[in-house]
């Protein structure tokens, strides 16, 4: 698949910290077995915040907690840092993980269990206790250090599990889906928080969610998983505007998706005809077929209703307006039975927004994309 | 209604739910009286007056049952020499009970983590297993015990045909015996309790242990047994107390060589004819027994509050 490079990561190293080649994960035998991962190659540079994204069940956990030693591959290999660590078990690998459920421990106190790591490397008590308090600086949680666990609140929680990974500098820290039991404010906000730890500490995130706007904020990566294969890896940009899947473009951000025949292709584009008759032009990535039936992908805010006098790339019938005040979203059923959002910018005047009122479809030039 | 009126049937009202709540206890009230602090004062009479000639007591208020424990008095001057038979017996019921306590503490816990760690509709299968032995009488399986262990025993046949021993190893009729048989006796005592905390533990914790550098055996000291502190708790006092009174295995493994606590008890009431000091040795055993408790309501308090 191919993979752009922007500016930003062209300051980091390209160099693996976590690299998987063909990792496969059966659960069960025979009828019963659970594919978990099907053959699932990455790469995950070092110092990068890299998110596997996707549904319940995809295998996240399964990937992640394979990278932590805690299951062994079905067959398959994993690399940190160049060095094969596929059967080693997880307290000899510099990979620290925190659990969606914190799993804290309860008969510790805060400062113990974020030195417990570093204890267990068998570091000497002062360096243990200076590590401790950096963490609880780092965190935020220096009026905690001596209460137990089950007094803090679940934001507290959550930040002693991400102090005790980082306490003894892992190469590599997992999350998995660390931000799930908190509330949206505390979410919006750990998010940030997260991300400008990663930042500080350039240590290489793995961080595992279902929920796609999370990715998309926090991610120099990501991956998006489908029944134990990644389809498409990429820069949040890259994965949003360029899908290459039809899975990946529905399943993150709203999206129209429209059911065509390529009439003709050359030159990165092809020219596709929809079920209502029209012919749009729509990009055509590296290495897609030619011909035959394709799907057309276009954000809703990369169309828009056409001016007066503007040809329309496709005409609807007007069902429904949401107002959103910077924006509204107009819903439009197309002479084909499809329907189409669109985001339409700025106020609504001058345009005739009755129900049932026929509108021209202006689509940004190059913003219409053929899906595999 | 008047405010003094009021109060007083308010008073009324309490008062008969007073009466209704002692008229409920009653029942159990008697039951306690009857069943524990009767029996427990008859004993606690008997250890200070002098034993009868043929067994029984004499109503003569005399503390000799308890300077006997320590003592022996010369028939003919009456002086006291210090006399550690009686306390040597209680220093090998201890050693013994506690060493009981660990091995099967050790054997337990393994076989505790085991059946834990099954899955949910294995475990009872397991358990059941474990409890099997309660089916059969303790008499019954302690002599089946000795049939096990003796010179012709199954053991010593084995390993003499299996030519690994020219001679029996004499194991009936020592502390080892005795040893042994507590250890078989008692390890569902401390296997039960045991396997309902670790039950309880929460496996993403040893998860976190290992993922924290902690290896088996770390994990093991730092994250399993403090969480199974209770488990391991009531395990060790269900084994140690009636490990201490046991009778009936070192009546028949220990051959009355090995005397603990209970048979020296039973001779006192039995061959020796001396109430008193019978008397006396229960009450001291139940001493024993209450300052152990005492340390565990301790360390459980101390426990529960570090707890939050
Ligand atoms: N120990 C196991 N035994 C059997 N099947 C398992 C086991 N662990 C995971 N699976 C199966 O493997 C598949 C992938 O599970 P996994 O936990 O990796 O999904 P996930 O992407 O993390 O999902 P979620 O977002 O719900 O956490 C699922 O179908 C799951 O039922
Ligand atoms: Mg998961």
């Amino acid at each position: 698949m191919p993979e752009t490079s922007n500016a930003t990561q062209s300051t980091r190293s390209d160099r693996a910290a976590i690299s998987a080649r063909s990792l496969v994960k059966t659960f069960g035998a025979g009828e019963n077995a659970v594919h978990a991962l099907k053959n699932v190659d990455i790469d995950i540079r070092e110092n990068e915040f890299f998110t596997l994204l996707g549904p319940s069940g995809c295998g996240k956990t399964t990937l992640l907690r394979m990278i932590a030693g805690f299951e062994l591959p079905t067959s398959g290999t994993i690399l940190l840092d160049g060095q094969e660590i596929t059967a080693l078990p997880p307290y000899k690998r510099p990979v620290n993980t925190v659990f969606q459920s914190y799993a804290l421990f309860p008969h510790m106190t805060v400062a113990e269990n974020i030195g417990f790591g570093l204890k267990m490397l068998g570091r000497p008590a002062d360096n243990v206790q200076g590590r401790v308090e950096k963490m609880l600086a780092l965190v935020q949680l220096e009026a905690m250090a001596n209460r137990r666990t089950d007094q803090l609140s679940g934001g507290q929680q959550q930040r002693v599990a991400l102090a005790r990974a980082l306490a003894p500098e892992p190469k590599v820290l997992l999350l998995d889906e660390p931000l799930a039991a908190l509330d949206l404010k505390l979410r919006k906000n750990m998010q940030l928080e997260l991300k400008s730890l990663q930042a500080e500490t350039g240590i290489t995130f793995v961080f595992v969610t279902h929920d796609q706007e999370e990715a998309l904020t926090m991610s120099d990566r990501i991956a998006v998983m489908r029944s134990g294969e990644i389809l498409q890896i990429g820069a949040p940009k890259d994965i949003y505007e360029r899908p290459t899947h039809r899975f990946v473009a529905d399943f993150i951000g709203d999206i129209n998706i429209l059911e065509g025949e390529i009439a003709g292709a050359g030159g990165g584009t092809a020219q596709v005809r929809l079920k209502d008759g029209t012919t749009i032009s729509a990009r055509l990535a590296e290495g897609m077929a030619q011909t035959g039936p394709a799907a057309v992908a276009i954000r809703p805010e990369a169309a828009r209703i056409a001016g007066q006098g503007e040809t329309a790339d496709l005409t609807g019938t007007l069902e429904n307006v949401v107002y959103f005040g910077a924006a509204s979203y107009l819903h439009l059923r197309l002479n084909s039975g499809e329907e189409f959002v669109l985001r339409q910018p700025g106020g609504l005047d001058g345009h005739d927004l009755s129900r049932g009122a026929r509108l021209g479809i202006a689509i940004q030039p190059g913003r219409a994309r053929v899906l595999e | 209604m008047t405010e003094t009126s009021l109060s007083a049937a308010h008073r009324e009202a309490q008062a008969r739910a007073t009466r209704t709540r002692y008229g409920l206890l009653a029942p159990a009230l008697i039951i306690i009286l009857a069943i524990s602090i009767l029996p427990l004062g008859i004993t606690v009479v008997y250890s200070f007056l002098e034993p009868g000639t043929y067994g029984g007591v004499v109503w003569n208020f005399s503390t000799d049952a308890y300077v006997q424990f320590l003592f022996e008095r010369d028939i003919f001057d009456d002086t006291l020499t210090f006399d550690p038979a009686y306390l040597s017996i209680f220093m090998r019921s201890i050693g013994l009970a506690f060493g009981a306590m660990i091995g099967t503490l050790i054997l337990g816990f393994p076989t505790a983590y085991f059946i834990a760690t099954k899955p949910r509709n294995q475990r009872n299968f397991w358990l059941f297993l474990i409890t099997l032995p309660f089916w059969t009488n303790l008499l019954i399986r302690t002599y089946a015990m000795l049939l096990i262990i003796r010179d012709e025993g199954f053991v010593n046949i084995s390993l003499m045909k299996l030519r690994l021993i020219d001679s029996p190893i004499s194991i009936l009729y020592t502390d080892t015996a005795v040893f042994i048989g507590l250890i078989y006796s008692y390890l569902p005592f401390m296997v039960l309790p045991l396997y309902a905390s670790l039950e309880k533990l929460d496996f993403r914790l040893v998860e976190a242990g290992y993922d924290l550098y902690a290896s088996r055996w770390k994990v093991l000291r730092h994250v399993i047994a403090p969480l199974a502190k209770p488990g391991i708790i009531a395990g060790c006092i269900l084994v140690f107390i009636p490990g201490l009174g046991a009778y009936i295995t070192p009546e028949l493994l220990g051959g009355g060589k090995s005397l603990m606590i209970g048979n020296m008890i039973a001779i006192q009431f039995g061959s020796s004819r001396n109430w008193p000091f019978g008397s006396a040795a229960a009450l001291i055993l139940m001493m024993l027994v209450i300052i152990v408790l005492l340390i565990y309501a301790a360390s459980a308090g101390r426990g529960r509050r570090t707890h939050g």
